[in-house]
């Protein structure tokens, strides 16, 4: 056979070429939003006025130059209880997929990796605990050791977990019958070389994107169990509390509900918009075969 | 053959449990590959030459059985330490696998692949690991091999994978390198310039090579012997140049044919092998080959023939009607 020996213009090879990404507006609003929220909610301390003062004459007050989103049902600033209500959202909607993403994500990595028996008995506890009705459990948890941001957290989480073991032993299951897997092998990597560093950087674009998705959903699900009385207790604010309280002066003051409302919505799309330009910016595959 | 023995393969078989019963990939192979040597293992799709690698690295599925010995520098592989077996794979075995586009880490650079085989095996600290990878890319025929560290797979083509793929394979040094079909996913004009720089770098390091392929025209020029392969068994185990001279296993003869002749007229059916090898969960009696072969008699349905000696010592085929006549044979 001839030999045809690779002659590549030196100079042509030097620079790589660098596709130039565009993010597009919505993302930039997406972050915009995002930033807002984060530091009202770091920064709420400092603000003049407090999420608890009442002002009984001031009851469902509108808009005034003093209180800027007006006064709730009793009499407490509105636009106060929304910022620190951010504070107890985002903390329990970002503390809650931590956990998940941890705990969920390690065990769906070492079951599907290594397989066997340990696999069926991870796999056969997340079917239990995703079969336990998570309400019940938010229930029976916030009854038997109080209701705190702590335990709502743990509630949240846990229920995550198997969402999250899920999505990592699917990947880790197709991954680990790659190649490269077995060329890592074939060059005396470790287990556990294996995993952190050969795997790990894989399941964690699918698992980084599921986890925006779950701080989304937890805001949303925190909300409803503030709504039904089971998320932070009185009088701290979350918007799931404050949308539960201004429910009942919806006819008159609808604003009360409808604010929080909107701040969710606009916090959990946001979440939604650049979990989804992430993955599809940081992901290296997509210009693989 | 006056180097020492690097690595022998004694009685290795690998039965595989599968739905459809046990399913026997390797049957009782026996190799052997002296330092600085390359051993060709030559057969078509499904013999078992990939099995038979992977049983060498001890890389085998989790269900397989292996049984046999197989000594690497005076070590037996199968009863080796898990962690001693770790600490040889890579340091002294390597191996190039067939597809390119799957053996590199899609998610890290080829920088970061390189760099920490490198620090995992030789200790190398940052800067010398960085300096080294360059000169590995550089050595393998990358341009640009500092710009190059920092890219993705997915950045290069097939040719540039494969080349990073045997980069990181001779990274350390190693005594054995086994190539699983290196070429089988690239395009012809690329194949001859991956086989040569196989070449080229095994001669330099003076490493033993098995080089694996179902092609014997890739074998030809390239290795020092050949072992060509059948359902699990070897079935003629030659030095390179007799075994193009004096073929004697039937076998070993059609594999030759089926290769395309580029001067052939146009429209020339190809001579493929008729039928299909054997089902490996169905051990037939006899030779086999025999349900294809176009010598079969009848002692070939009922007797296994056994690997033995022809004219030469090095020369072994396991035939009862071996071919008399010299092939013909352009390589």
């Amino acid at each position: 056979m001839a030999t045809l020996e690779l002659s590549i213009d030196q100079d042509v090879a030097v620079s790589p070429i660098r596709r130039t990404r565009r993010l597009g507006p919505l993302f930039w609003a997406a972050i915009a939003w995002m930033s807002l929220v984060f530091a009202a909610a770091a920064l709420a301390s400092l603000l003049p006025f407090s999420p608890t003062d009442m002002d009984m004459l001031e009851r469902r007050a509108p808009p005034s130059a003093l209180h800027w989103l007006g006064n709730d049902g009793l009499g407490r600033d509105e636009l106060a209880r929304l910022i620190y209500g951010a504070r107890i959202s985002l903390t329990v909607g970002l503390c809650a997929p931590i956990i998940g993403i941890t705990i969920g994500g390690a065990l769906g990595m070492l079951a599907g990796y290594f397989r066997g028996r340990f696999e069926t008995l991870v796999v056969g506890s997340m079917d239990v605990l995703l079969a336990f009705p998570p309400l019940i459990l938010a229930l029976a948890v916030t009854a038997y050791l109080g209701q705190s941001i702590l335990n709502l957290t743990c509630i949240l989480g846990v229920l995550g977990i198997p969402a999250f073991m899920r999505v990592a032993r699917a990947a880790t299951l197709t991954l680990a019958r790659r190649e490269f897997v077995i060329a890592a092998q074939a060059l005396g990597a470790t287990h556990a070389r294996i995993l952190l560093r050969e795997l790990l950087p894989n399941v964690f674009l699918p698992l980084f994107a599921f986890f925006l998705l779950g701080v989304a959903v937890t805001i949303v699900v925190e909300g409803a169990l503030s709504f039904l009385g089971l998320g932070v207790p009185p009088p701290i604010s979350s918007w799931g509390s404050m949308i539960g309280e201004g429910r009942e002066s919806l006819e008159i003051a609808p604003r009360l509900a409808f604010i929080p409302a909107v701040t969710m919505f606009l916090t959990v799309l946001s979440f939604n918009l650049v979990g989804d330009t992430l993955r599809a910016l940081t992901d290296p595959r997509q210009g693989a075969l | 053959m006056t180097e020492p023995v690097l690595l022998s393969v004694e009685g290795v078989a690998v039965d595989l449990p599968t739905p459809r019963g046990n399913l026997r990939a390797v049957d009782h192979v026996d190799l052997t590959i002296g330092a600085g040597r390359t051993l060709g293992i030559v057969g078509e799709s499904g013999c078992g030459k990939t099995m038979l690698s992977r049983a060498i690295l001890q890389l085998l599925p989790k269900k397989a059985k292996l049984s046999g010995r197989v000594m690497f520098d005076g070590q037996d592989l199968v009863r080796l330490a898990p962690e001693r077996l770790r600490k040889l794979r890579g340091r002294s075995l390597a191996v190039v696998f067939q597809d390119p586009m799957t053996s590199l880490n899609p998610v890290l650079t080829i920088g970061t692949q390189l760099v920490e085989t490198l620090q995992e095996h030789l200790e190398l600290d940052g800067n010398a690991a960085k300096r080294r990878s360059a000169e590995l890319l550089a050595a393998v025929g990358i341009p640009a091999p500092e710009q190059r560290l920092a890219q993705y797979p997915h950045q290069l083509s097939g040719g540039m994978r494969q080349r990073v793929a045997i980069a990181i394979a001779l990274s350390c040094e190693p005594k054995l390198l086994i190539a699983d079909e290196p070429t089988t996913a690239l395009d012809v004009t690329i194949q001859a310039q991956i086989l040569d720089l196989l070449a080229r770098e095994q001669r330099r390091r003076h490493m033993a090579m098995i080089l694996i392929t179902h092609d014997l025209g890739v074998v030809a020029g390239r290795t020092d012997e050949v072992a060509v392969m059948y359902a699990g068994r070897v079935v003629e185990r030659a030095p390179t140049p007799a075994l193009f001279k004096k073929m004697r296993m039937p076998y070993t003869e059609a594999l030759l044919a089926a290769i395309p002749k580029i001067d052939a007229a146009p429209h020339t059916p190809l001579p493929a092998i008729s039928g299909r090898p054997p089902d490996p969960t169905r051990p037939i009696q006899g030779c086999s080959f025999s349900p294809r072969c176009r010598y079969a008699a009848g002692q070939c349905h009922r007797e296994k023939p056994l690997l033995a000696q022809a004219e030469s010592v090095d020369h072994q085929f396991a035939c009862f009607h071996p071919i008399q006549v010299a092939a013909g044979v352009r390589a």
